[in-house]
């Protein structure tokens, strides 16, 4: 019980990253690849101005900032110099592989003993709970603690996505969906594309900076590696949430994300527990992902096949 | 209004595809001035339209709408005063957001956008009391998706996003070209009205003969990047569809003589 609590823990840190990914694929059909770079990047900017004994909160929002930077960079190498949008992310990405090394000083930065978001939140949930005690969930004994902690990483992802739902029903946020949906269209009601593409590519990475450092905080190390295959597991979370939900109101569509998030990591978590070699873990979550785009245009052709038969 | 000043287009130039597109054309369109735009296809009519709403940027000559220089201006800027319905009906709306969604967009055309609410309460209640009159029963259907639609009620919603904040010039692609019979005439009926309510300046590329003959008061037919006949309000009166057929046969057969005579050329010579 204390591994699933764990999983729900780090599956909202990571819905996050799947609301970053949801910006840029999904609002603005943007296949951002920047997301596995500055996902890192998040998590070294926090991890280093820790350690030099900033403030967490204001170390996490300078990760922010700092993926926000990285998606801006993505932005206008697409919109300014009309390198292809994978091209752009690649290009940046790789370039972050150093930057992350240089920001960390070396590829690994552990962060046990120093204060964090989640140093803060242990102590809070310490004057709720009592220290060491336990409760019941569903008839299991668990650490009230964590159970604590994980309450308030629920908090902050119902008001990041309350947020993010009331950001895309402004008029900017409505011209940006715009933007993703019909750029032409919207370019003929006076609004400056490009524009709206730097801000929303900055605003995906920005997200997914901020996952990368709560991760780290979380987990209690930053690494250099640990963003590879992050933007495919981002996809599987948004993809996951659109299976469940069929809708297209924006705000089911980012519950759909956040709850998508978090059963997948559960998911990962029954995987490993029933005895899922962890080498594996990138190669499944491929797989998973190549699934889910194939099989509904899989399932039209046969449906049209078996209209036809008849 | 609108002054069009030798302007020229070369697309793909130095290459095999080089194409002159826009040959130094000029144009002048008075204020509240309706001009519809013939010419065969790659005649640089929708070229001519597309220069003007700033879709690309033309190599030479100027472009001017009120006295002002326009000529480097980008195109989501030329969208302050420029209203475009354009001939493919997926081309001006955002399908997978609503209809209302799609309208409030509108209603800040030109304007900043902001992070005030994108779809308060009052605008909807006017968003209904301006689709009612496009008998499409549209109205009750706000919220559902534009993609839904048929071709004919996107380019109704279309036509009326852009004259939603009265535009200084309106620009109309063949809009019509994409719809059958009974809808295009729908439309046309459709832009007729709001031009005549709002004396708004037009430029209307048509392929239809009809059309240049019932609407406007100008008629432009263009010819290999440039404009072969320009007809005022009195000629334009009296004139038949069967006289701009005519008009069409005179151009190809001059294409055919400049053909045959290059084929003789270089049948004696090269």
């Amino acid at each position: 019980m204390t591994l699933l609590l764990g999983s729900i823990t780090i599956g909202l840190i990571l819905a996050m990253l799947a609301l970053g990914i949801f910006i840029s694929f999904r609002i603005f059909d943007f296949p951002d690849i920047t997301a596995e770079g500055s996902f890192t990047f998040g998590a070294a900017i926090s991890a280093a101005l820790i350690i030099a004994g900033v403030n967490p909160l204001l170390a996490t929002l300078t990760s922010f900032v700092g993926g926000g930077l990285a998606g801006m960079v993505t932005g206008i190498l697409h919109t300014c110099f009309k390198i292809n949008s994978l091209l752009s992310g690649i290009l940046v990405m790789t370039a972050l592989y150093s930057v992350n090394l240089h920001t960390m000083g070396r590829s690994n930065l552990p962060l046990l003993s120093e204060t964090t978001i989640f140093t803060w939140f242990d102590k809070l949930a310490v004057k709720f709970s009592g220290e060491g005690k336990l409760t019941m969930v569903l008839g299991w004994e668990v650490p009230a603690k964590d159970l604590w902690i994980l309450l308030f990483c629920l908090i902050m992802v119902v008001m990041v996505s309350l947020l993010l739902w009331w950001f895309f029903r402004t008029r900017l946020g409505t011209a940006m969906r715009a933007t993703g949906d019909n750029a032409q269209m919207i370019r003929a009601l006076g609004v400056n594309t490009k524009l709206m593409i730097i801000a929303g590519v900055a605003l995906s990475n920005a997200f997914i900076a901020v996952a990368g450092s709560l991760l780290a905080q979380y987990q209690g190390f930053a690494d250099v590696q640990m963003g590879i295959g992050m933007l495919v597991w981002g996809l599987a979370s948004v993809i996951i949430g659109e299976a469940l939900i069929s809708e297209n109101s924006l705000g089911l569509v980012i519950t759909g994300a956040v709850i998508g998030s978090v059963l997948f990591r559960l998911l990962v978590a029954i995987a490993l527990r029933w005895g899922m070699n962890p080498i594996d873990l990138k190669l499944i979550t491929a797989l998973f992902v190549l699934l889910a785009l194939i099989l509904p245009g899989f399932m039209k052709n046969t449906k049209k096949i078996r209209l036809t038969s008849k | 209004m609108l002054q069009v000043n030798n302007i020229s287009k070369v697309f793909n130039p130095g290459t095999v595809n080089e194409v002159h597109a826009l040959n130094e054309v000029s144009l002048n369109l008075p204020d509240g001035g309706f001009v519809c735009v013939l010419g065969t296809n790659g005649s640089g009519k929708s070229t001519l339209l597309n220069a003007v709403a700033g879709s690309f940027l033309v190599d030479s000559g100027k472009i001017l709408v009120d006295d002002v220089d326009i000529t480097r201006w980008p195109e989501h800027k030329r969208a302050d005063f420029i209203g475009r319905v354009f001939q493919n009906p997926f081309t001006g709306t955002a399908p997978n957001m609503s209809i209302q969604e799609n309208l409030a967009l509108a209603t800040r055309r030109g304007k900043s956008r902001g992070l005030g609410w994108g779809l308060p309460k009052n605008l909807i209640d006017e968003f209904k009391l301006r689709v009612t009159p496009l008998q499409m029963s549209l109205e009750d259907r706000l919220g559902n998706p534009i993609g839904k639609l048929s071709g004919g009620q996107r380019q109704a919603l279309t036509l009326l996003m852009a004259t939603w904040l009265k535009p200084k010039l309106l620009l109309l692609d063949e809009h019509t070209a994409a719809l059958d019979p009974k809808t295009a005439a729908k439309v046309i009926e459709l832009t007729e009205e709001v031009i005549r309510r709002d004396h708004i300046t037009t430029l209307m590329v048509t392929h239809s003969m009809q059309q240049a003959v019932n609407l406007g008061n100008r008629v432009i037919m263009m010819h290999k990047g440039r404009i072969a006949y320009d007809f005022g309000e009195d000629e334009k009166r009296r004139m038949k569809v069967n006289d701009l057929l005519a008009l069409f046969d005179e151009l190809r057969r001059k294409d055919q003589i400049d053909n045959s005579v290059a084929e003789l050329v270089a049948a004696n010579y090269i």
